[in-house]
């Protein structure tokens, strides 16, 4: 199986990639042998801006969209900007196809400061997957600063991590239906609704 | 092999001086522009047909018959001919019109256009788009091979006996092209009418248009036109010599750098290198071309787009001067000893004119 992972952290180390690490172990855990590619939206930005101006990718980025577009499942993190996702991952998201993703089973995740933003997951990420046609798993992980700590909290957080990643790599394992291919449609069916 | 431009007839102020030419100058270069094609031994000008600013060239038979009058071999043709916000009866019309006027030289792309605001400019529905384009092409066919055509149809009003007139010059339809960036039903629909299928090819990686020709060279020979490697294949390009290579690089790199199109975005040698736009020696742009060949197997024209973002009208000239003396003389040597005997020329009026009368005997 081929997991895909998404992440939009910016910062060095990065809370979002944390969360986003231990999403990916927990489901390939759950899993078996899983290949995980990891991909730090940071790293290819200047070219998804470049790929919004000139309406095509560059190798970099097409690369990262066919490790994206062919893996079995995605695990996709975003830090909370503005009481939203980061602009760095909507753009990302803007510049697929919009068939690229679908059927594709999504566990969705969101990094915060404060608990306040964790509906940002259903509210805003869970929305634009559906239109993208993919499959968010029903539990997203959200993770503030305070469930990093100790004890109990931390506790709450790694549970919820599990559950997500069991319902990803089921989802992952099974997933039957391939995507379309295409889209093609013969002339004379195209004809058939023109005049006479 | 045919070898041209198209021009996409952008007003765009020239970011090195900050001079933006008037509609007035902006057409007057254009047309200035085809008569140097001629000069200069291009075969081919095309010009684009867009409704609202910064483009000028809104009609585009009216700055073709004016070119046709001052012109004896130039072929003239459109880059794009809108099908879906155009009625097909006016472009029957206006394009026999243009071929009798031209004694023959003219041809056509048809397109769907850049901007979806066109429609209702136009009384039609942009959701459309396809299905428009399918039907008002279909009546268009039918409108330059019938005299009398009754005929009804969803998007405009039926036709009862209806003759467009003038026919076509010689009973000879003009030769279509179908244009497209993304569709696969447009090269379906070429490949059905075993018309031709054009690939803009700029701005976009090659990888992008391979699957479209691809699909077209595969149904045209499916619908029994020919082989697929008979299929009639155009491709944009776009380029900026200078006879030093160093020089090109340093006089294009403004205008591509504030160019409307993918300006502020990539870097010029991204661009040259992912694109097929390019900046150098006429070898250099030589040597380029010839790939397209080997990523798309041969084709039957080649256009070049030389007049944008802002270039003077001098420097579009001297482009002019340099393809037609020290580049297209080699691509036309170079690509003809390419071609297997079996893949046909871009159809002509003449050529056309020819079959039709060999298969009447």
């Amino acid at each position: 199986m081929k997991l895909a992972v998404v992440t939009a952290g910016l910062s060095q180390p990065s809370s979002s990639r944390l969360l986003a690490d231990r999403l990916a172990s927990a489901t390939a855990s759950a899993l078996g042998p899983t290949s995980v590619s990891v991909l730090e939206l940071r790293d290819i930005a200047l070219d998804v801006t470049k790929n919004l101006l000139t309406g095509f990718p560059s190798p970099a980025l097409r690369s990262a969209i066919e490790t994206v577009t062919g893996a079995d499942g995605l695990i996709a993190v975003t830090p909370v900007f503005a009481a939203g996702y980061s602009g760095l991952f909507k753009s990302f998201f803007d510049v697929l196809d919009v068939d690229a993703l679908e059927g594709k089973p999504v566990l969705l995740g969101a990094t915060g400061g404060t608990e306040r933003h964790s509906l940002v997951l259903d509210y805003q990420l869970r929305p634009l997957f559906g239109y993208l046609r993919a499959v968010p798993v029903a539990t997203g992980v959200y993770a503030a600063s305070s469930d990093w700590g100790s004890g109990e909290a931390s506790g709450a957080l790694q549970r919820r991590i599990e559950r997500a990643a069991r319902e990803l790599a089921g989802a992952m394992a099974g997933q039957t239906a391939s995507p379309s291919a295409g889209g093609f449609v013969p002339f004379e069916q195209l004809l058939a609704g023109a005049g006479d | 092999m045919q070898f041209g431009i198209f021009t996409v007839g952008d007003v765009t102020t020239d970011p090195t001086n900050g001079t933006t030419p008037s509609e007035y100058e902006r057409i007057k270069a254009m047309v200035r522009i085809a008569l140097k094609a001629e000069e200069a031994g291009l075969d081919v000008f095309a010009t684009g047909e867009h409704h609202n600013p910064p483009f000028v060239p809104s009609s585009p038979t009216t700055m073709l018959g004016y070119i046709a009058a001052r012109t004896s071999k130039l072929i003239l043709s459109t880059s794009t001919t809108l099908i879906t916000t155009n009625d097909p009866v006016k472009i029957a019309e206006d394009f026999a019109m243009l071929q009798h006027l031209a004694d023959g030289r003219v041809d056509l792309m048809m397109g769907r256009g850049n901007t979806g605001p066109v429609y209702p400019w136009f009384g039609q529905d942009i959701r459309q788009g396809i299905p428009l384009a399918i039907e008002n092409y279909h009546l268009l066919h039918r409108l330059w091979r019938e005299d009398v055509v009754d005929w009804s149809g969803k998007f405009r009003t039926p036709l009862q006996g209806f003759t467009s007139t003038p026919r076509p010059l010689d009973g000879v339809p003009p030769f279509v092209w179908h244009g497209s960036i993304r569709s696969p039903e447009i090269a379906e629909q070429a490949a059905y009418y075993g018309d031709g299928f054009f690939a803009n090819h700029i701005f976009w990686p090659k990888e992008h248009f391979q699957a479209l020709i691809g699909l077209y060279r595969e149904r045209y020979e499916h619908y029994g036109h020919g082989s697929a490697d008979q299929a009639i294949v155009g491709l944009g390009g776009q380029a900026f010599i200078r006879p030093r290579s160093q020089d090109a690089w340093n006089e294009f790199r403004p205008y591509f750098d504030n160019a409307p199109v993918y300006g502020h975005g990539p870097s010029l040698e991204e661009f040259t290198e992912q694109t097929p736009l390019t900046v150098g020696s006429p070898q250099e742009v030589i040597d380029k071309t010839l790939t397209f060949r080997e990523h798309f197997g041969d084709y039957q024209r080649q256009l070049f787009l030389l007049d944008h973002a802002g270039l003077p009208l001098k420097t579009v000239l001297e482009q002019l001067d340099l393809l037609g003396e020290q580049v297209i003389p080699v691509l036309r040597k170079e690509l003809d000893a390419l071609r297997p005997a079996g893949v046909p020329e871009a159809p002509t009026h003449e050529s056309l004119k020819a079959a039709r009368d060999a298969a009447l005997v």
